[in-house]
């Protein structure tokens, strides 16, 4: 325990505004977050795949991941789904609304570890359902900034029909950075030409030329990355190589409260992402 | 004979001390917390004389029932463990975390700047310091501090009394947690009819007892005091096998047992708020009528309440066999993986105020006579899990 955090309230949140806002989907929209005080704004860092916990005072905090570039912390992004009650309020203030922000939290995407650990250089398989590609976003930047001590990046996106998947005027810049992008949609809509069914479907059949030295990253549906993980064993990638970004109702962030716990895991410090098979054993059990 | 446990270097100080030593605390600006009829139990609660002890009184503990009795001793501390723990001093049920007011340049944040708030707490036993230890690594000993628990316990000063009965919920022999007080206090009583055994666990005990009259224990005193702490051990009849629990119950996540505890809990949360030990809490939103002043306030929660696990992709323990399992395999088996110890203290309050009786170390006995080991559901196939889940409900 360091003595900073130890003089560190976990429950102080910074005063920020919402700059900018870009709508992605139905329900969906990027909100750029500028801290008010330049000191913090300063300060402030984070990892891909780390979360903040947004706060609309009187109504209440909901956890964000980020999905902006580790790199540039300054210019801060959450996607979020307007789907309960914080997040709709965020959705109804807009440009200029003034909010909290406590973070960030949470482990982060095991970029540079899958990036020294090795030899030779590791495939990166990237595996997103719906809003899940938000926090893969910031590791796709992270990886694009280190492009040439990664192999093949591919990353598949699943979504429930065409409008749903996200930030798809990015996908040309990332085939130009030599990304391997694949999309598909549960449900065809009118002018859809692409792949139809569940992302599983192209885990399942897209070229895998090294499985020992590929890692899988995953944030979606618990339920689609439990067949992600099936897909991806079956391909012959590395259970140890295997990450998910889960989620359970957090509420402190920190790790005191109790309500984000999976088995022996505090998912909002602990996780959200861990290696599959820390979470193996308690992902096979129904309701846990 | 001499009491093997008998503390080196114990003192004794007589009954009518015990007044000033609570006088004496609050002079030196403590708040002082001790044993009080309220209610028809023993709970915990501000003093400010000897006068307001539980003197005379015991109770009647089994699953599912708490009754107060006079007893034939006049003693102060004669009774087991009641609804109350020290837990509500520490980490208060309901306190402020933060709170933002509205300018002109939007909301400002701020978190409590708290009087320090000084408690003495008077009569904790053995399982309650456990119970303090315990959450002392869950609130103060991780990569995040809670500000709230850390002051509160910082300055409080500890006054443990060793058991010299026990109840029949009580089990803390099974959890190596007492009856007798080990470590964690300031100064331990042990109460004789005459008076107390006194031992000094600190320099801050010592600073305490001081200021009061006391002498040298004579040998007859500590045979006594040996004896009173003895009887606690005897009259303990409920044994939980804590050997390898923590797989056991890992192991059998998918037990029938879960389905038949279920039908019987009513998901009521008692057990977690008389836990000394649980720590769920939740934030909720307190606003002024302009909405212009809003505080966050953390009260316990508890994972038996359905929100308790809500996403806005679906609620995860959405039944009370699921609840009850993380509960009971929180408390005695992740907490392990967590915090290095058992989360239970073996102070039976979670059987004495479950309405039903629920006992949880018949339910792990109950596991251990009849393990099944878990029935690795295929790992995905929701569909095949529902059928089990009917299968279950329906059995044929």
């Amino acid at each position: 325990m360091s003595p900073a955090a130890a003089n560190n309230d976990p429950w102080r949140s910074f005063s920020v505004r919402v700059q900018r806002v870009v709508a992605e989907a139905p329900g969906i929209a990027t909100y750029d977050i500028a801290f008010r005080d330049p000191v913090a704004a300063a300060a402030y860092r984070f990892l891909p795949g780390q979360f903040n916990m947004l706060y609309v005072p009187g109504v209440g905090e909901s956890a964000i991941s980020i999905s902006s570039d580790p790199s540039v912390p300054s210019c801060l992004r959450h996607t979020i789904h307007a789907i309960g009650g914080v997040t709709q309020a965020i959705a109804e203030g807009g440009v200029g609304m003034s909010l909290g922000l406590r973070g960030p939290f949470g482990s982060s995407w095991p970029v540079e570890k899958c990036l020294e650990d090795r030899e030779e250089k590791p495939d990166v398989v990237i595996v997103a359902g719906g809003i899940g590609l938000a926090p893969l976003r910031s590791t796709i930047y992270a990886l694009c900034r280190q492009r040439d001590r990664v192999g093949r990046i591919v990353v598949m996106v699943g979504a429930r029909s065409s409008e749903g998947l996200l930030f798809q005027n990015e996908y040309a810049g990332w085939r130009t950075q030599g990304i391997e992008m694949q999309t598909t949609v549960d449900r065809a809509t009118e002018g859809w030409q692409g792949n139809v069914g569940v992302v599983t479907t192209i885990l399942n059949r897209w070229r895998i030329d090294r499985p020992q030295s590929t890692v899988l990253m995953s944030c979606g549906p618990e339920v689609m990355m439990r067949y992600v993980v099936q897909s991806a064993l079956q391909r012959g990638i590395l259970a140890s190589n295997i990450w998910l970004s889960l989620e359970r109702h957090m509420n402190c962030a920190v790790g005191l409260c109790g309500h984000c716990q999976l088995g022996p895991e505090f998912l909002c410090k602990d996780g959200p992402i861990l290696a599959y098979p820390r979470v193996a054993r308690w992902l096979k059990v129904q309701a846990f | 004979m001499q009491d093997s446990n008998a503390p080196a270097g114990a003192v004794f100080f007589e009954k009518a001390v015990l007044d000033r030593l609570i006088k004496t605390l609050r002079e030196s600006g403590y708040c002082v917390v001790g044993p009080k009829v309220e209610q028809n139990a023993i709970i915990y609660n501000e003093l400010e004389s000897a006068d307001e002890l539980p003197i005379g009184w015991s109770d009647t503990q089994e699953p599912g029932v708490y009754r107060l009795r006079r007893n034939d001793r006049e003693d102060y501390f004669a009774y087991n463990v009641g609804p109350h723990s020290w837990k509500q001093f520490l980490f208060p049920a309901r306190v402020m975390v933060s709170s933002a007011d509205r300018t002109e340049d939007g909301w400002r944040m701020d978190v409590p700047d708290e009087p320090l708030r000084k408690y003495a707490f008077l009569g904790v036993r053995a399982c309650e310091l456990r119970a303090i230890a315990i959450q002392d690594r869950v609130f103060m000993g991780g990569a995040y501090i809670d500000p709230i628990y850390q002051q509160r316990r910082q300055a409080a000063l500890i006054i443990a009394v060793n058991c010299t009965q026990a109840a029949k919920t009580c089990f803390c022999t099974s959890m190596n947690s007492g009856p007798k007080c080990s470590e964690g206090f300031d100064l331990a009583l042990t109460e004789i009819a005459t008076g107390f055994e006194v031992e000094v666990g600190s320099d801050a005990g010592a600073a305490v007892l001081a200021k009061l009259p006391h002498r040298p224990m004579d040998s007859s005193e500590s045979s006594l005091a040996g004896i009173a702490r003895s009887r606690a051990v005897a009259q303990i009849s409920k044994h939980l096998e804590t050997d390898n629990i923590r797989d056991l119950l890992l192991s059998n996540l998918e037990h029938p047992r879960w389905d038949q505890v279920a039908e019987r809990c009513l998901s009521c949360a008692n057990c977690t708020m008389v836990c000394p030990t649980c720590f769920c809490s939740t934030v909720s939103e307190v606003t002024d009528l302009q909405g212009d002043h809003v505080e966050r306030h953390r009260t316990w929660d508890s994972c038996f309440n359905q929100d308790f696990s809500y996403m806005a992709s679906g609620t995860v323990r959405n039944d009370r066999r699921s609840r009850y399992r993380q509960w009971l395999t929180h408390k005695l088996a992740s907490w392990y993986d967590q915090f290095d110890t058992s989360g239970c203290v073996g102070c039976g309050r979670c059987i004495t105020w479950c309405p039903v009786g629920i006992d949880l170390t018949e339910e792990v006995t109950a596991m251990r006579r009849d393990p099944c080991e878990n029935r690795v559901l295929p790992i995905l196939q929701p569909i095949e899990a529902k059928v089990c889940s009917i299968a279950r409900k329906n059995p044929t």
